[in-house]
């Protein structure tokens, strides 16, 4: 596959940018290909393929990293219960969230919790959208390879249960 | 300090439509807008704000060579210039009249540690933060 985004068609670009900006408004929402094919008016195979072409990242793992660092978030700033956090970040049980989130992370969230809770945040005067991105986790490791070649790079189908 | 920054721009993907939406949605006002063959000097500035200005540039020779050009293209329809950061004094009612006047938002007004602040993009795809700073 070609990864010089560079060719491809600035307005192409930016409809696929907004159907990124949709995933990092809504993560906890399901975002199956189709959908965000709708939103960048183009059909799912073309999305899928552009997405990835783009952003370097396929839709389904790009959202995953959003739902982690989402995550991630909540476990340091609030104290919400971990299974309100695996709820409010779109995982539909907790046993999906833990695993997910320790294959990702490499730990697991009460332990994330308790780390970041011990560290002392010096980050006020910089905007929250850049802390949070700056602490969204590479998914580059085996599990999110393993479970992107199941899924072909894509969400799926439309009527396919989101993975996770 | 009487020094500062006077101008600092962006690059747009037309100018045209850059102008309609930071004039006539956003409020600002021309200040420079100059053309020499395809070259076209455009700035704007914020009203309550005359001494900087906002450069709005189509990555383009003579300035960059074709290559570049079509690079820095595809990199502000990604999204990925650096934020730029709108201070307002009522985060709620900007939005509510920005967004009546359909510019795309990426998130709405949220309430963050004293602040409230709200994302939206201008056409060719450069992200704004819209904050609302402490009373």
């Amino acid at each position: 596959m070609a990864i010089h985004s560079i060719n491809q068609d600035p307005s192409l670009l930016r409809r696929l940018l907004r159907a990124k900006d949709r995933m990092d408004a809504a993560s906890h929402e399901e975002w199956p290909v189709g959908r965000l094919a709708q939103v960048s008016g183009v059909s799912e195979a073309h999305f899928a393929r552009s997405f990835k072409q783009a952003f370097g990242i396929p839709p389904h793992r790009y959202l995953l990293t959003r739902r982690i660092e989402r995550a991630m978030a909540l476990l340091r700033d609030s104290d919400l219960p971990i299974t309100d956090i695996a709820f409010e970040t779109g995982w539909a049980s907790l046993g999906t969230f833990g695993r997910t989130f320790r294959d990702i992370t490499g730990d697991s969230p009460s332990a994330v919790r308790s780390r970041a809770k011990a560290t002392p945040h010096e980050l006020g005067r910089v905007p929250v959208c850049i802390v949070s991105a700056a602490h969204r986790p590479g998914l580059t490791i085996a599990v999110s390879e393993k479970r992107r070649l199941a899924a072909d790079g894509t969400n799926g189908p439309e009527q396919q249960q989101e993975i996770p | 300090m009487n020094q500062g920054i006077e101008v600092v721009g962006l690059y747009v993907h037309d100018q045209d439509e850059a102008l309609a939406f930071y004039v006539e949605k956003l409020g600002f006002r021309v200040h420079t807008d100059v053309g020499n063959g395809d070259y076209r000097w455009l700035t704007v500035q914020h009203p309550d704000q005359p001494s900087f200005q906002l450069g709005l540039f189509t990555p383009g020779p003579p300035v960059l060579d074709a290559a570049t050009a079509q690079a820095v293209r595809a990199i502000v329809a990604k999204g990925a210039m650096p934020p730029l950061v709108l201070t307002v004094d009522d985060c709620r009612a900007a939005y509510a009249r920005l967004l009546a006047l359909g510019v795309e938002f990426t998130q709405e007004p949220v309430d963050r540690y004293g602040t409230v602040d709200a994302g939206f993009r201008d056409p060719s795809g450069n992200g704004w933060k819209m904050i609302q700073g402490r009373g």
